[in-house]
Formats: C-alpha cells, sequence, structure tokens
C-alpha cells in the first residue's frame, strides 16, 4: 500500500518542540524527527516510552558479578585450592576480599559492554550500515520532522504544518 | 519564616531528659573498683550488665602478663572460693582490673561516640554547602538555609567535643590511652609519638580545628544574611572565596582531626587513608540530614522552591557519597586484610572477633541497603523511600564511629544499652532543637544569591 509522509524542516529547536506538541494535540501522528544534536525535552513532547536500558544494564551487571564469582570460586576453591602465600583458600567467603576487585570490574565490564552492544542492535547500528538520513542537512543544522499524510488530506496537513513553522514542506510518496 | 512547633520542641526536650537521665544512670551503674565488677560478674545475667557477662568469655592467654608470678601468689586466697577460676587466679586479678578499666570507659564512650556523631554530621554539612558556594552549583540555593541551620549545631556540639577531649586530657576519664603517664611510661612505641600526642598540643590543635570550622561557619552565614539584602553580588563573591578557603582548611584539619580524635584512641595503628575515611562517613551523613530536614521542612509546607529534582539530587549524593564510602573502607581493610601484617592487622582482628554483627552489618546499612534502594531514578524521588534510605544510612555511620571509637576504649565489653541509646537520645534532642531553633532565624529561602533564580526552576 502507498503511504504519504510530509517531511517539514525546521530551523530551531524550540521552534520544533512547540510544532511537535501542537502536531500531537492535533492528533496527527509523528513518524521520525532528525536532530542534529540531542533535543532536551524531545521525547517527552513526542511521548515516547521511557527507556529501559538501565534496567538491562542492572541486570547485566548481575551477570557479570554471577560470572566472577562462579569462576573464582571454581578455580581458586573447588579446582585446585593451593595456599598462595597464606590466604585461606577453604572457602569462598574467608578468601573474599582478595576477589573483590575482580568481581567488581567484571560486573562493570558486563553492564558497559553488554548494554553498549544492547544499545546497537535496538537502535540497529553497526559498521556498514546504511545511513538513513531523509536530507543531508538534518546532520547540520536543520531538524526534520516526517509526519504521516496517509489518511490525511494533503493540503490541510501542509498548511498546519506550515503555521507551526516548518521552513520546507515536502510531500514524499512511497511507494 | 519557620516557626518552631511546640511538638518538636516538646520532643527535643524530653529526648534531651531522658538521654540525660539514661546517661547520668549509665555513669552511676559503672563500676568504681574490682570488686564490684567480680560482684556484677558474678550476679550479672540481668539486662544492661549483659557487656560485662560477655567480657568473661575472653582470652586470658591475650591479655598483657607481666608480673603475673607475684599477683599469683595474693590472688590465691582472694579467689579461693572461685573453683572453676582457681587456676587463673593470677590472670583473674588483671583480667578483672581490664574489664574494670573497660566498663568505666563504656559511658565515657558513648558520649564521646554520641557527642561526635552528631558534631559529624553538621561538620559535613558545613563541608557541602561550602562546596556548593565553590562550586557555584545552580540547583542547591534554595536548601542553603537548611544547611546554615544544620551547621548551627557546629557551635555548640564542637564545644561539647571539646570539653569531652578536655575531660580526658585532665585524667577525669581513659578514652586516650596515650594521656596515662604510666601506660606511656612502659610503652616504646607511644613514647616515639609524645611529640605529636601530648595533652597541650592536642587540646591546642583541637581548638584549632574547631575554632576555625566555627569562624568559617559563622562569617559565611553572616554573609549569606546580608546578602538578603544585599543589591549586588559583593557578598556572594565574599562568600565564594571563603568558601573555597575553608574547604582547603577543611581538608587538612579534617584529616588531622581523625588522627587525633579518632586514630589515636589506637595509639599503636595507623592508617594513611583514614583522614578521608572519617571524611566520607560525615559527609554522607550531612547529605543524609539535608535531605531528611527538607523533605520534613517541605511535607510542613515551608520550602515552596524545593521540588522532587531537589530531593533527587540529595539523594544521587547520598548513592555517591555511600559508595564512596564503601570503597575507603574496603580499601582500608583489604589492604590490611591481604598484606596481614601483625601490628597493623590487630586493629581490624580485634573489631571481626568482638563486633562481629556490627563490622559486617556495617556494610549492609551503610552500602548494600543505600545501593539497591536509591539506584532506581523513580525511587530517588519517592520521598517516604529517601527518608528510610537516609535513617538506615544514618544508623549505619552511627555504628561505623562507634566501631571505629568502642573496640579501642571498652574493647569487648562493650554493649549498646542504656548509655549507648541515652547518649544518642540526649545529642539527638540538642541537635533537634539547636537546629530547628536556628531555622526560625533567618527566612527559609536565600535571596540574593545569583543561582537563587535557576536552583527554584531547576528540574532534572
Amino acid at each position: 500500500m502507498a503511504s504519504k509522509v510530509l517531511h517539514a524542516i525546521y530551523r530551531d529547536d524550540d521552534l520544533l518542540i512547540q510544532a511537535v506538541k501542537q502536531i500531537r494535540e492535533a492528533r496527527y501522528h509523528i513518524g521520525e524527527i532528525y536532530c542534529p544534536f540531542p533535543v532536551h525535552g524531545l521525547d517527552k513532547a513526542m511521548g515516547l516510552a521511557p527507556t529501559r536500558i538501565a534496567i538491562t544494564s542492572f541486570l547485566y551487571g548481575l551477570v557479570g558479578l554471577a560470572v566472577s564469582i562462579a569462576m573464582m570460586n571454581f578455580i581458586m576453591i573447588d579446582d585446585w585450592p593451593q595456599d598462595i602465600g597464606g590466604k585461606p583458600s577453604f572457602s569462598f567467603f574467608q578468601n573474599m576480599p582478595a576477589f573483590v576487585p575482580i568481581m567488581f570490574e567484571l560486573t562493570v565490564f558486563f553492564a558497559a559492554h553488554l548494554m553498549v552492544i544492547t544499545f546497537y542492535m535496538r537502535s540497529k547500528l553497526w559498521p556498514f550500515k546504511k545511513a538513513e538520513n531523509p536530507d543531508v542537512r538534518t546532520t547540520d543544522d536543520v531538524f526534520l520532522m516526517e509526519v504521516d499524510a496517509t489518511n490525511h488530506d494533503v493540503d490541510d496537513l501542509t498548511k498546519f504544518l506550515y503555521d507551526t513553522g516548518a521552513s520546507e514542506i515536502k510531500l514524499i510518496d512511497n511507494k | 519564616m519557620y516557626t518552631l512547633s511546640s511538638k518538636l520542641k516538646l520532643t527535643a526536650i524530653i529526648f534531651m531528659i531522658v538521654g540525660a537521665i539514661g546517661l547520668i544512670y549509665g555513669f552511676i551503674a559503672a563500676p568504681e573498683n574490682v570488686e564490684e565488677v567480680k560482684e556484677m560478674m558474678a550476679s550479672g545475667h540481668h539486662g544492661d550488665e549483659h557487656g560485662a557477662v560477655e567480657s568473661s568469655e575472653i582470652n586470658v592467654e591475650q591479655l598483657p602478663g607481666e608480673g603475673i608470678a607475684e599477683e599469683h601468689v595474693q590472688e590465691e586466697t582472694h579467689a579461693a572460693g572461685d573453683a572453676s577460676h582457681a587456676e587463673e587466679a593470677g590472670h583473674d586479678d588483671e583480667h578483672y582490673e581490664h574489664v574494670l578499666h573497660q566498663l568505666q570507659n563504656k559511658p565515657w564512650s558513648a558520649l564521646y561516640v554520641a557527642a561526635f556523631f552528631f558534631f559529624m554530621i553538621s561538620l559535613g554539612v558545613l563541608a557541602f554547602y561550602a562546596i556548593q558556594y565553590a562550586a557555584q552549583a545552580g540547583w542547591s540555593p534554595v536548601l542553603f538555609r537548611v544547611m546554615e541551620a544544620i551547621t548551627a549545631y557546629l557551635l555548640p556540639g564542637g564545644i561539647i567535643v571539646f570539653v569531652i577531649l578536655m575531660l580526658s586530657g585532665f585524667h577525669i576519664n581513659h578514652l586516650f590511652i596515650w594521656m596515662d603517664p604510666e601506660v606511656v611510661a612502659h610503652d616504646e612505641i607511644i613514647q616515639a609519638k609524645t611529640s605529636y600526642l601530648n595533652v597541650p598540643f592536642f587540646l591546642i590543635r583541637a581548638a584549632i580545628y574547631l575554632g576555625g570550622w566555627i569562624l568559617f561557619r559563622h562569617l559565611l552565614r553572616k554573609n549569606s544574611l546580608k546578602m538578603d539584602e544585599a543589591t549586588d553580588n559583593t557578598y556572594f563573591k565574599k562568600n565564594f572565596k571563603l568558601a573555597a578557603g575553608f574547604l582547603v582548611f577543611f581538608i587538612v584539619t579534617e584529616s588531622m582531626m581523625s588522627w587525633d580524635w579518632i586514630m589515636s584512641l589506637d595509639p599503636h595503628w595507623f592508617s594513611t587513608l583514614f583522614g578521608w575515611f572519617v571524611f566520607a562517613s560525615l559527609f554522607v551523613s550531612g547529605i543524609t540530614t539535608i535531605a531528611i530536614i527538607s523533605i520534613y521542612l517541605k511535607s510542613r509546607g515551608y520550602l515552596e522552591f524545593v521540588n522532587d529534582s531537589h530531593i533527587h539530587d540529595l539523594a544521587k549524593f547520598m548513592f555517591g557519597i555511600s559508595i564512596f564510602w564503601t570503597y575507603l573502607w574496603f580499601s582500608q581493610f583489604m589492604l590490611i586484610w591481604y598484606s596481614n601484617i601483625p601490628e597493623e592487622v590487630v586493629y581490624f582482628i580485634t573489631r571481626m572477633e568482638d563486633y562481629p554483627v556490627l563490622f559486617w552489618g556495617m556494610l549492609v546499612t551503610n552500602f548494600i541497603f543505600p545501593v539497591l534502594l536509591l539506584m532506581n531514578s523513580d525511587y530517588k524521588r519517592v520521598n517516604w523511600f529517601v527518608i528510610m534510605t537516609g535513617i538506615v544510612i544514618l544508623c549505619g555511620h552511627y555504628l561505623n564511629v562507634f566501631v571505629l571509637v568502642m573496640p579501642a576504649t571498652v574493647g569487648e565489653s562493650w554493649f549498646i544499652g542504656i548509655p549507648e541509646i541515652s547518649a544518642v537520645l540526649l545529642f539527638a534532642g540538642l541537635f533537634l532543637f539547636v537546629v530547628f531553633n536556628s531555622l526560625t532565624k533567618a527566612p527559609l529561602l536565600v535571596k540574593g544569591n545569583p543561582f537563587i533564580k535557576e536552583s527554584k526552576h531547576y528540574h532534572y
């Protein structure tokens, strides 16, 4: 099915936020917004769901902690409990202070790296990915908003977007 | 303007009276001589003397055993009736002597721990306040009057701590063993340190620290009040410079204070990061107190401009500094545990053997609890969560001071009983009274601070 979207370009982030609020009030659907830099409060204005990446990071940290504990407990206590410089290798807790630096580092390592990888996967980023950029200027100084026009009157919507302060409006026909 | 509610005033006064009575009881109940200790240990299986009972279980072999042979003969007759102890009679006398000193120290240590704990809260708040000025923080000016009020306790609290130190210096109590000329006469390690650890110099140093802190606090507060009427930024600039100067003075004196007032309780032991460790403890207690009092005042409708974001920031500080405290605690513990050098590690061995619950429990209250409860950004905005965590953190840091001080003064005779709780009540009452009384002295919102507008609209 053919879909139609309007690309509205804004030159100022304050204007953009205002436009987003007006468009949402008028119950038009915003597809994407392309910005050259993070616009503070844009996600709230768009009504995007908060990210859950911090929660994944916490869980990854727990995994890292578990891995470090299991690893050192097996190697140092279970498998070959040698007397190394008089350290008490009878049980994990007796020798725990010596393991804490590694437990800490592995927790951070897992939490950080797995979270970053999660971020890449969820936002579909990888080295040879084709850039999805509707207008090269959006990486420099303009803001581009994609508004769904499929079930709306294009002229009305164009007029509306113009009133919200868009400096350029383009109709894109996705065949 | 804040008006002190009569309920709060009454609570504070009741706390003080109950605390004072309990503490006086603690001093009366402390044994006067060896005979009383023996009596207490023979009959004592009730309530407050629990500590004394525990102490009878200590390993007598560990006690210093000079001149045993001589006393052995004397003591044989003394303990003749006590069949089970007859063989260890010589040790016994020394043992009772030892326990007597510990029990006599108990109410004094309880007083000292509580006095220092509440003093360190207001000192931590002053450090935080100065950092806010020096860093030109934009979020915190709406909380400045709360911080100033908490630092008002610096003067009475500092005087009380100083008086206790003076009483130690005049041999009214035996908190600091290096102050006892007899101990020093037989102790070469302390003798080598007498150029630093001697009573006059000790008291002069204490006076310098306290005088400096109180002076800085006085000037910062004075300028802050003048800023309310000021038309330009002169007083802000003055306070900025004062705060920066205070922070330099503070970090030096705080470090030395921790050597003097706490580390010298164990004059055979030293640790290089001790000053930072004590700093972390006082800093996090101070920030927690700011958060708790701010939330209380806000709930009473006095802090119009304090919003969830301010509380969120304070909770973040509580969270971060709790971890910082744990980091320093562990760094100190692990380095000593790992190398296991006898003259250093004895410090932790006494704590792990005689205070196991407190020593490890502290990690739960001061680290695991705040980390798990304050990690979530939403929880940092839930006021009762912050209050609850704050109370646990404060209790944890009281225990921290307890474990810093008590093993050196009362050793294995410790117990959290009437004198300890009473001392906390006494100082908690005084603290509440002074702080909330100071809140009534000035409007709760500063004026003329160049960052006040930003702070009012602060949103995270």
